[in-house]
Formats: structure tokens, C-alpha cells, sequence
């Protein structure tokens, strides 16, 4: 029972950190290793504008979040679109604006374990014998209704499908009149939203400390890589998958384990399925 | 003479069996046979994505064929890793030229010569030792068209026009000293002089006791050099025999209907 | 403003040091334009120890050649293989490992553990790595950033070799006078050693994977092979470096796995420019002091590299070197129309 209810939390708030990451790569093609630094960035402008600026809780987030949009559109605005398509300086220059993004932080004396922020709702519940805070309730619905709206945006929205469309095959999708680098723009500008998002919800249950940017990363990168990178479908699906080993180990074997988890997680798949379990993309190289 | 060439000429070197493969729910291949004698050359037509390059592919090894079988002088070479197949002496040339483009020309074969096949064979015409490299490659070259006082040899690749670049893929092949090339419409995109350069040297081959598959969208060329012809449909095999039968054929005036190759190649035939 | 318009000129220098492979030297002048320039790099890697002041800058000295033949090895492995390894910190770290453990647990003295370290690193790293080979840009690149990562875990987790403490009570060199020229005796070897290798005929074989592997196929080559050469190669001069690294901090620790050497390489290879070899050099002696410059700062020195990076990756990506070189070999004047 444990292991259940738990799983779920942890698998839904590791498809939170892993969708913004899925969703920039599926639609731009351009790997975003700046996500674990959106991510963290997040939470400090919330907790700014929430305890030095006094401004209510719920205003703070919707603030910060746009920040985080603004933000990520900026960044590809002025720094990736001009290695655009090369995919390894992609990784390295975003990696390197997250680096920047992180220990200038840190740098700027954002460390140590007096940064918090308040949970949605106190108080916690019963689920069968296992106590589970409301806010960890509130994050699970919001994470499941997030992406279930997402499917609907993308399947039913002019702006979704023209991203879908661009997903599928960028220079067709320019011919047709859509703009490929406004597109993408919007794209990095939504996975920061996502990444503030997963940071809102996430964040009020430990302290806003600069290391978990790395780990944010990596959880993501695991994620998307074993769902298949560019599918973020297959990322939430492969989100429980980790989710529920993570958790598993966890109770079973020690919490050291938690992290090699994801990490050979990512490794196996790589090694046995390049295109993750959910992905195509292999067969479509080999056709060329 | 090539000793290495199987002297009975009765049996087939090249045996596709009951070939197929798809690609997601695509049907590329459905159930395609076909032999290939020794000295042959085979000539494979077919409509635009009528699965002509999927067959070279399966042959080689850079596709695994979902069902059916390959074998070469009576070996089972299915899936086997394309290095591995062309080792054997099965070699390709690739529709989409692929020459390393950042080397010289001659560069380029001098790649195919660190080979173990052409450590064991010496390379074309070499007697079973390798000399250097360098000058193999290069010897290579001007029998293949490259004027070797010029120095075209030793130009940028990326800096020569298409038809030294088809030879190019050709040279590589013949760099193994090869039994089979498969090629992969070296005719297209070359200009009529350049195609009328390229069918002598084919017929050369031939004559040297290579045996050569031919995937080809020129039929008057092909027709020229080919002494049996099969045509492909939705990946499927039309017809095969004499380049004279497969033109007479009703099903292949159907496949090509309208095209005026045809009517083109049937007043020449 | 005069009537005459002037029209900047560019002229390549008498000789065609461009030209490669095809040497005509005519002159000791030009045999000079072409020697000086090696001459210079030798005379100023051999002389900086002696020119540093004191021990501490000394120590630098040290450090910036164990990154150099790090930043060497990811220019050897991503610009004339073609695997882009974001992996530094796994050679590193495992060369520092087994040259810990030979030292400390078989007492092996610091002379064979520095090869010995480069060979069962390299092995290691190679079989740790061949199932990853067949993958190509972002895959291969993600999986080898993973490796460090995840063996710092497992080290973590199974508290193995000192767990998190490390192993410590390794020893050093055996003076502050061999440990510099040996690791500057290093990054020449392997400088020179893999300039040569990379233009000899087997070497355009790794150029040629890069260039179009499947065209390698069907030349009857089995790539997997020759890739799994490269990496031996790059990893065990990583390994090397990393056992050098151990024995000058007489420790060896997880934080031999940290990002720091997977990062800084990239930089200096990006800065000193990408495919020269002697690029990453160039980059590591410019980045590596600064960096000790800014230690005092604590983190800021990762901003300030991180920063560099992303501003020559969009504005100059073909690096220092590559601008020098140009400079180099052709003069630039004004000439009127």
C-alpha cells in the first residue's frame, strides 16, 4: 500500500519535472539541459516575490511562472537559435546557461535550508494506513489534469497542432506557413512554464536548494530517454516506470539506490533501446 | 581470371528467397525471389518506391529483412552485419553518394583498402599481396576515369562534380576486389555523356567475370548491358526474363503506363 | 575623408602551409614559418615551471596540463571520430581510482602506476563503453554524460573504495620537479603523437567514420572495432591524466566523477578551437589560471567558464586557434583600387 500510494506521488511528480524537458525536445528538437536551472529559478523568484515582496501566495506563482516563460523564450531567442540544429552544441550551450543559471545562484548566496515555501494546503489524510499530506493530493490531480490538458491542446488547439505538426516534420510544417523559429521560441517558452509549474507544486515539500537542479536534469533526461526521446506520452508512461522502481528500491534496498535507479535506467535503455519504449524514431533513421 | 570466381557457372551466386520486409505497417518487400548467376548482370526496374533500394539494403546487411533468405554461393548471409557481407565480396554503391567528402579523392580508397579483404586479395587485380596503399588507390582510380596526370585525384571530394563521384562509389566497391556490386542507379543524376562514358566501363566489368546487379530508372542504358531484367511493383516482383520479354509484358506497360521511357525503350528494343 | 577608396587585401604567406601533406620548402626561411611556431609551443610547455613563481602557481602549471591531455582527448575523440563524449570526469576518475588502489592496497610505486593506470582504466572504460558505440550525437553524448554520474553512485551506494571519503595516504611523486615535466612531458607526447597519428593513412579511418560510416561499411570494415580503438585510445589517456591528478593530491575521491572535468575540457576545446589539437591546450592554459584566479570566489569561477563558453560557442565557434592560424598564414594590408 505503501509502495502504491507513494509510487504514484513520486511517479507524478517525476512526469511533472520530465515534461517540460519532453515537450521542448519533441517539438524543437533541441535537447534544453538549462531544464534542472529553470526549474530551481522558478522557486527562487516565487519565494522573492512572495517573502520580500509580500505579494500573495497564488499571485507569486503565476508570476514567476510567466517569468519562467519569458525567460526560456529568451534563451532561445538570443542563444540557441543560433546553434539551432547542431545538436551537441545545443547541449552544451544550454547545459552551460544552466550552469551559469545555478552557481550564479549559488554564487549570489542562495544556499543552506532557509528557503521554503508553503504547501497549498495543510493538514494531512488517510489513504488506507498510509498518512498522505493534502498537498501532495493537490500536486498528484494537478499533474494527472495537466497532462490530460496537454493532450487535448495539442490534439484540438490551431497552436497545438501547428507545434504538432512541426514535431513531425519541421520543413513540411514550414512550407505550410507555420514559423518554425517562432514555434520553437513558443515551444522553450511553454517548457520553462512546465518546468515553473513541476517547481510550484514540487518545491513546498523540501527546501529550494541549488543541487537539485542536477537532479531535476537527470530525472528528466531519464524520463524522456527511457519513454523516447521527443514522445512526451511516453514520458509520462515511463515517468511511473521510474516512479514505481525508484520507490521499490527505495523500500527494499536502501535510499542510496534512488539515483542509480535513473540513472541505469537511462544507461539500459540507451544500450538496448535507442528510441526508448515508446519512441519511433529508430526505425525512421534506418529508412533513410 | 579471377580464381576466386565460381567456376560452375550453372549454379546461382545470389539467391534472394522469398524476401520480404516492412517497415512499421508499411510493405516494402512481399515475398521477392530471385537468382543471380555468375557473370550476369541483372537489371532491377520498378516505379519510384516500389522497393528496389530495400532490396540492396537486405542483401547487405543495412537492413535485417523481416522474413526470408540470402544466399550467397549456397551460404546463408541473412542479417549479417553489412562489413561482414561485403567481406564475402558483396559489394554497394549507394544511391545517395556517400564519399567521405573531407578527404581527397584518392584518400577515399585507401579507407577500403585497410580492409581485411583487401589485406587477403590485394585489391582489384592485386595477386593476393597488398602493395602501398597510396598508389593502389590511385592506379584504381585512373582505370575508373580519373585522368591521373591530372589532379583530379587528389582534389577536395567535396569539390568534384557527380560523375566522378559515381565512379567514385564504383571504385570503392572495386577497391575489395569485389564478386558482386550491387549498384544502386549510378546512372541518375549524371548528364547523357557522363551516362555514355559509364556503360563501357559496366560492360568492362562484366567482361573481368564480376557479376553485377543493376537498379536502375535509365532503361535504355540498362538495356544496353543487362541480360535479365525484373520489375518490381509495390514491392512485389512483376516479371523477369530477357530485357526483350519484360518490355513486351502487358503488367509492365501497366506499372509504366503513360511513360514515354517506355515507349521510348520499346522502339529501341 | 580622401577620394581614393582603400580595399583590405589578403595574402597567403610564400609558402602553402595550408596546403596539407604537400610540403615545398625552399629556404630555411620558409622551413622556419613552418617549425618556429612548434618550436615555440615546445620551448614554452618545457620553460613554464621554471618561469612560475612558487609552488602554488607551479601546482597550476600541473593541473592545466592533466586538462589539457583531458580537453586533448575529447578533440581527438569528437572532432576525428566523431563520439562527442560529455564524459571527461569518467576517465579521470577511474584512472584515479585504479592508480589509488594499486598504490594503496598492492603498494605499487607511482612510476607503473601512472601506465599501469592507463591501461586497466582504458580497458575498463572501453568495455564500460561498447555497448553505447553503435549510438550517434545526442545519445552518445547523453549516455557518456550519465557514466561519471553513475559511478559515483555506486561507489556512494556500496561504499566501496573509502565510500565518501576517498582514499587517502596515496603517494605523491617523488619531487615537485618530476611531477611537472612528467605531466608536461605527457601532454607533448600526446600532442604530437596524435597529430601524427590522425593524418597517417589508418588514422583517416576513425575521419572516415565520422565522415560517413555506412560508406565504411560497405568497404568491408568493422567499425565497432576501430571505434572501440579510438575510445581505448582517449580513454587511457584520460586514465593517465587521472592517475596523475591522484598522485599530486595524494587522494583519490568521488569528486573525481564531478562535472568539473566533464565541463572544463569542452570549454577550453571550444575556446582554443575544435579540431586543432593544439586548440585545447591553448584553451586549458588560458581558462585553468583564470579559474585559480577566481577560486577565492567560490562558485563564481563556474559562472565565469560557463559564461566564456556559451559566448565563443555562438560568436566564435571555430575558436582562438583557428584565427591564429589564419593570421598566421596570411598577411592582410591595405591596397588602393
Amino acid at each position: 500500500m505503501e509502495i502504491l500510494v507513494y509510487g504514484t506521488i513520486n511517479s507524478v511528480s517525476l512526469a511533472l519535472m520530465g515534461l517540460g524537458f519532453a515537450m521542448v525536445y519533441g517539438i524543437s528538437r533541441v535537447p534544453n539541459f538549462a531544464h534542472g536551472a529553470l526549474y530551481i529559478i522558478c522557486g527562487f523568484v516565487t519565494w522573492i516575490l512572495f517573502h520580500s515582496l509580500g505579494l500573495p501566495y497564488f499571485m507569486a506563482i503565476i508570476l514567476s511562472l510567466c517569468v519562467n516563460g519569458i525567460l526560456g523564450m529568451l534563451m532561445y531567442r538570443f542563444v540557441l537559435i543560433r546553434v539551432r540544429g547542431m545538436n551537441i552544441s545545443e547541449i552544451i550551450a544550454s547545459y552551460a546557461i544552466g550552469l551559469v543559471i545555478l552557481e550564479g545562484l549559488r554564487f549570489g548566496g542562495f544556499r543552506g535550508m532557509t528557503y521554503t515555501l508553503p504547501a497549498f494546503m495543510e493538514g494531512s489524510l488517510m489513504i488506507g494506513d498510509v498518512p498522505v499530506d493534502y498537498h501532495r493530493i493537490i500536486m498528484t490531480i494537478i499533474g494527472i489534469s495537466l497532462v490530460a490538458g496537454l493532450w487535448l491542446f495539442t490534439h484540438y488547439t490551431k497552436i497545438g497542432l501547428a507545434l504538432q505538426g512541426m514535431a513531425q516534420d519541421e520543413r513540411a510544417a514550414l512550407m505550410l506557413g507555420i514559423d518554425s523559429d517562432f514555434m520553437a521560441m513558443l515551444a522553450m517558452g511553454f517548457g520553462a512554464v512546465l518546468a515553473g509549474v513541476a517547481a510550484t507544486l514540487i518545491l513546498p515539500l523540501g527546501n529550494i536548494v541549488v543541487e537539485s537542479g542536477y537532479h531535476v536534469l537527470i530525472m528528466s533526461i531519464a524520463v524522456c530517454i527511457v519513454g523516447g526521446l521527443g514522445s512526451w506520452v511516453g514520458a509520462f508512461f515511463a515517468a511511473f516506470l521510474i516512479g514505481y522502481a525508484q520507490i521499490i528500491t527505495v523500500v527494499f534496498i536502501g535510499s542510496h539506490f534512488q539515483m542509480v535507479v535513473a540513472i541505469l535506467a537511462i544507461i539500459l535503455t540507451l544500450i538496448l533501446k535507442p528510441s526508448g519504449l515508446f519512441g519511433h524514431q529508430k526505425e525512421l533513421e534506418e529508412r533513410v | 581470371m579471377n580464381p576466386e570466381i565460381n567456376e560452375d557457372m550453372t549454379k546461382p551466386i545470389l539467391q534472394m528467397n522469398k524476401m520480404s520486409k516492412s517497415f512499421g505497417g508499411v510493405q516494402a518487400l512481399k515475398d521477392v525471389s530471385f537468382d543471380v548467376f555468375p557473370g550476369d548482370v541483372l537489371g532491377i526496374i520498378g516505379p519510384n518506391g516500389s522497393g528496389k533500394t530495400t532490396i540492396v539494403n537486405c542483401i547487405t546487411g543495412f537492413v535485417k529483412p523481416t522474413s526470408g533468405r540470402v544466399y550467397f554461393k549456397g551460404k546463408d548471409i541473412t542479417g549479417k552485419q553489412p562489413h561482414k557481407v561485403a567481406d564475402l565480396g558483396v559489394t554497394r554503391t549507394f544511391q545517395i553518394m556517400r564519399p567521405y567528402y573531407s578527404l581527397p579523392a584518392y584518400k577515399n580508397l585507401v579507407i577500403p583498402l585497410f580492409s581485411p579483404r583487401a589485406k587477403r586479395t590485394g585489391g582489384w587485380r592485386g595477386g593476393g599481396r597488398l602493395g602501398n596503399r597510396q598508389t593502389i588507390a590511385i592506379d584504381i582510380l585512373e582505370e575508373i576515369g580519373f585522368e591521373r596526370d591530372s589532379y583530379i585525384p587528389f582534389k577536395k571530394t567535396s569539390t568534384l562534380p557527380t560523375g566522378y563521384l559515381k565512379r567514385l562509389e564504383l571504385a570503392r566497391c572495386l577497391a575489395l576486389k569485389p564478386e558482386i556490386i550491387i549498384c544502386d542507379e549510378v546512372f541518375s543524376g549524371l548528364s547523357m555523356s557522363e551516362i555514355a562514358s559509364m556503360v563501357p566501363l559496366i560492360q568492362r566489368l562484366q567482361d573481368e567475370g564480376i557479376t553485377i546487379v543493376m537498379i536502375e530508372h535509365r532503361l535504355r542504358e540498362l538495356f544496353q548491358v543487362a541480360n535479365r531484367v525484373m520489375v518490381l511493383n509495390f514491392g512485389q516482383k512483376l516479371i523477369e526474363g530477357t530485357p526483350t520479354e519484360v518490355m513486351a509484358d502487358e503488367k509492365v506497360k501497366e506499372a509504366y503506363f503513360g511513360s514515354e521511357e517506355v515507349e521510348e525503350v520499346m522502339t529501341y528494343a | 575623408m580622401s577620394t581614393q577608396e582603400l580595399r583590405k587585401e589578403r595574402i597567403d604567406r610564400g609558402i602553402k602551409v595550408r596546403s596539407d601533406g604537400l610540403y615545398a620548402l625552399m629556404s630555411l626561411r620558409e622551413l622556419s614559418y613552418l617549425t618556429l611556431p612548434r618550436f615555440i609551443l615546445i620551448a614554452g610547455m618545457i620553460s613554464l615551471p621554471f618561469l612560475m613563481p612558487g609552488m602554488y602557481w607551479q601546482r597550476v602549471i600541473s593541473i592545466v596540463c592533466i586538462y589539457a591531455v583531458l580537453a586533448l582527448s575529447f578533440d581527438f575523440l569528437s572532432h576525428y571520430v566523431g563520439l562527442v563524449s560529455l564524459g571527461g570526469a569518467f576517465f579521470i576518475g577511474t584512472g584515479g581510482y585504479v592508480a589509488g588502489i594499486l598504490n594503496t592496497y598492492y603498494g605499487v610505486p607511482p612510476v607503473l602506476t601512472v601506465p599501469l593506470a592507463a591501461a586497466i582504466g582504458g580497458i575498463f572504460c572501453t568495455l564500460m563503453l561498447l555497448p553505447c558505440l553503435p549510438l550517434k550525437g545526442v545519445y552518445f553524448a547523453i549516455v557518456t554524460l550519465m557514466y561519471p554520474l553513475f559511478m559515483a553512485r555506486i561507489i556512494e551506494a556500496f561504499d566501496i573504495f573509502g565510500g565518501t571519503d576517498g582514499i587517502v595516504g596515496i603517494d605523491s611523486f617523488s619531487s615537485a620537479f618530476v611531477e611537472q615535466y612528467f605531466v608536461v612531458c605527457m601532454v607533448l607526447i600526446f600532442l604530437f603523437g596524435l597529430r601524427r597519428f590522425v593524418t597517417t593513412d589508418r588514422g583517416l579511418i576513425f575521419t572516415a567514420i565520422m565522415d560517413n560510416d555506412q560508406a565504411v561499411k560497405a568497404s568491408g570494415i568493422n567499425i565497432t572495432k576501430y571505434k572501440a580503438l579510438a575510445v581505448f585510445i582517449a580513454s587511457s589517456m584520460g586514465c593517465m591524466a587521472g592517475a596523475c591528478l591522484t598522485h599530486i593530491y595524494m587522494w583519490s575521491g568521488i569528486s573525481q566523477f564531478a562535472l568539473d572535468f566533464s565541463i572544463l575540457p569542452i570549454a577550453a576545446t571550444v575556446i582554443g578551437g575544435a579540431g586543432t589539437l593544439v586548440g585545447p591546450i591553448l584553451g586549458c592554459l588560458i581558462l585553468v589560471p583564470v579559474s585559480e584566479l577566481l577560486r577565492d570566489f567560490g562558485t563564481l569561477r563556474i559562472v565565469f567558464y560557463a559564461s566564456i563558453l556559451v559566448g565563443f560557442i555562438l560568436f566564435r565557434s571555430d575558436g582562438i586557434m583557428v584565427f591564429i592560424q589564419r593570421k598566421y598564414e596570411q598577411f592582410e594590408r591595405w591596397t588602393k583600387i
